[in-house]
């Protein structure tokens, strides 16, 4: 098992026949995912990649099932597709694009909260689960599958934890690249929940940066109802006060969104907190290991 | 985006938001004129004469002053424009004052006591929601109140579904004491600034102080505004209200090639694709003894063009004495990259310092052979830990 995207999800994309929707969908057909059409507005009655294309995500849920979405809108029309794909019934909603305005998040936020499904990111590189489903832009190769989930704001710097994993001789079961803004639709404390739940996750790297509280949530969160050991890491020790690192959401508001801040109390509730990035995957192997209680 | 205290006002003014009258001015000549306009509109005898610059505390630092005569306005306006205004966010070196605004003086006496409350409108990212946040303690700073008395800070969370409510408003002017024409008056106040918070899609609406004058009027006297950078598209003449001159400009240069720059103090450069792992360089530079000098996100298309470009504008940083740089290449091959540190790196000549180049990924043994048969000065490891080492090593040296 897994979490969230599996070989039985059936995918569309939704900004399907756009450079960078093509370019992705090949990638994720490639990998062995199961595209099974695609939306763009207008071109309804198409083929693209051997794929049918759809006006509405309505239309392509009737016709082919589908029951995950990932999205490649440019972000003044991003947030509509998210709250499209939303009320068609989709399940799981990946939202790769960056750029999305801070009000128009406010709206979708508002719209999923009596909705049954799941949004990932904005601004985020997707989920994978190796060796079934990669519906995201994330490098594949560097991926094999495993026991240990990733959740993580960030893109390459999750790149960078799962290749440690993975040369630490553990595989992932998921990873999750939940977005660098502001406002997302899984937090950190729902994906490490997720792959609490889940009985094919031994250990779970969680990797958070600066800005808002949702790693210290996360980790009252696992405090309290922790069953498996947690690595953390928490990017931006370095970060100047009052300045967006890359980042919408990597700002330092106050003193408790630090990085110093939201180490100590992952520590304080039980997280294998490393100090560098470059010690993630040989801490993971370590913990599991059982050298470290 | 930051706005000066004037440009936000002007935003105040176009949705209801009730500011004193005001003009700016580039030049202390036209300070007299200004002023002598204001009376004339508004019958007030004294002025406020305040420095516009990108920082807060400008008091503190002798950059806002009160006028009671036109002599006087003169004499501040003089004082003020083209100094290095110097208050406890502009660090050490201060900030010139280019422009400097001549306002009405609010603070007349009157009838009743003048009271100063705090409000800001701004989200709540842990509910996704705005909240208008208000304190009966204005003028002084909201992080000493909430250090202070945490109880006189209140919170009201708006629905995203329905939007601001009328009994929120009446709420606020509630808590805030205030009765008869004061009470109207702020609950059109903070319907007003709420509208203006939505209206230009803003990530900060700070007022402090608000302003209730002698004779029961509410006023925003201060506003610090932040524009969320994403929706300026749909924003066009409040985008062109962005003040380059108050920005670092080795980062507006980066800005104009799409890098992702953002100076600092320290000795080692870096150069790194995703903002996550730029700032894990960063922190991987101080854990080797060093401090970084930059934060920079070259983006996902690491070819030699914004490589070389990349280098130029760390190089322009005189402290800096190693740079690394750390790519993960997932959909960009190492060796292509590689290719292009090679280019950059002999187009660029004389390069003094020494780089380390972290590639990691697609390719990354190609690359590596790439750098090390190039003969060139560049130190070339694959792993995370090694870089570290290297950035260590070479600081020692």
């Amino acid at each position: 098992m897994s979490v969230l995207v599996n070989k039985n999800s059936r995918v569309i994309v939704q900004g399907f026949t756009g450079s960078e929707g093509t370019f992705h969908a090949e990638q994720m057909i490639e990998y062995g995912t199961n595209i099974v059409g695609g939306v763009t507005p207008g071109k309804g009655g198409q083929t693209h990649l051997e794929k049918p294309v759809f006006n509405t995500v309505e239309q392509a849920v009737k016709e082919t099932g589908a029951d995950v979405s990932i999205i490649f809108v440019p972000p003044p029309f991003a947030a509509d597709a998210v709250m499209e794909a939303a009320d068609a019934g989709i399940q799981v909603i990946v939202c790769i694009t960056e750029g999305i305005p801070t009000k128009d998040m406010v709206t979708v936020k508002a719209f999923l909260s009596d909705k049954n499904c799941r949004l990932v990111g904005p601004n985020c590189p997707g989920v994978i689960t190796p060796g079934e489903a990669k519906v995201g832009i994330m490098p594949g190769f560097i991926h094999v599958p495993g026991r240990v989930g990733v959740v993580s704001r960030s893109g390459t710097l999750t790149y960078e934890a799962v290749d440690q994993v993975t040369k630490a001789g553990l595989g992932q079961s998921t990873c999750i690249g939940i977005g660098g803004d502001p406002i997302i639709g899984t937090t950190t404390k729902d994906a490490v929940e997720l792959f609490m739940n889940d009985p094919d996750t031994d250990g779970i790297i969680m990797i958070g940066e600066i800005g808002g509280s949702m790693e210290s949530e996360a980790a009252h969160w696992v405090k309290e109802h922790g069953t498996k050991p947690v690595v953390g890491f928490i990017a931006g020790k370095t970060a100047p006060k009052g300045r967006k690192m890359g980042h919408a959401g990597a700002i330092i508001g106050g003193k408790d969104d630090t990085a110093e801040a939201k180490m100590q109390i992952m520590r304080e509730c039980g997280i294998h907190v490393v100090e560098s990035p470059a010690d993630i995957g040989s801490k993971m192997a370590e913990v599991l290991q059982g050298v470290v209680a | 985006m930051n706005l000066h205290e004037y440009q936000g006002k002007s935003i105040l003014k176009e949705f209801g938001v009730v500011v004193p009258e005001s003009i700016i001015i580039e030049n202390s000549e036209n300070a007299v004129a200004a002023a002598t306009e204001i009376s004339e509109k508004t019958g007030t005898n004294t002025w406020a004469v305040k420095a516009q610059i990108h920082a807060g505390g400008r008091g503190k630092g002798g950059g806002v002053k009160i006028a009671k005569s036109l002599e006087e306005v003169k004499e501040y306006a003089d004082a003020i424009l083209g100094m290095t205004l110097i208050t406890p966010q502009t660090g050490e070196k201060g900030k010139l004052v280019r422009k400097v605004l001549i306002e009405q003086g609010v603070y007349y006496p009157g009838e009743s006591e003048p009271a100063e409350y705090y409000m800001s409108v701004l989200l709540n990212r842990e509910t996704g929601r705005n909240i208008i946040m208000y304190s009966p303690q204005g003028g002084m700073s909201i992080e000493e109140v909430a250090e202070e008395t945490p109880e006189l800070i209140f919170k009201e969370e708006v629905d995203p579904k329905v939007g601001l409510q009328g009994y929120q408003c009446r709420k606020v002017a509630f808590n805030l004491g205030l009765s008869g024409n004061a009470f109207k008056a702020m609950t059109k106040f903070v319907v007003s600034l709420y509208r203006a918070y939505e209206g230009c899609d803003a990530s900060l609406f700070e007022i402090n102080p608000v302003l209730k004058t002698t004779d029961d009027k509410i006023y925003a006297a201060d506003a610090k505004v932040t524009l969320d950078d994403n929706a300026l598209y749909r924003h066009k003449h409040y985008a062109e209200m962005r003040d380059i001159t108050e920005e670092d400009p080795t980062e507006v240069e980066a800005s104009e090639v799409d890098l992702n720059y953002v100076k600092l103090d320290g000795n080692v450069g870096c150069m790194v694709n995703g903002a996550g792992l730029a700032m894990a360089t960063m922190d991987i530079i101080k854990l080797s003894g060093g401090e970084p000098a930059n934060f920079l996100d070259v983006g996902g298309t690491a070819d030699a063009e914004r490589v070389e470009k990349g280098f130029r504008i760390i190089l322009k940083d005189q402290n800096v004495k190693a740079i690394l740089l750390n790519i993960f290449g997932g959909i960009v091959r190492c060796d292509k990259v590689a290719q292009g540190v090679v280019a950059a790196y002999q187009n660029i000549g004389n390069i003094e310092v020494p780089i380390i180049v972290r590639l990691q990924g697609t390719n990354s043994q190609e690359a590596k052979k790439i750098i090390d048969d190039s003969g060139l000065k560049v130190e070339s490891v694959i792993l995370l830990k090694e870089a570290a080492a290297k950035v260590t090593e070479v600081l020692a040296n």
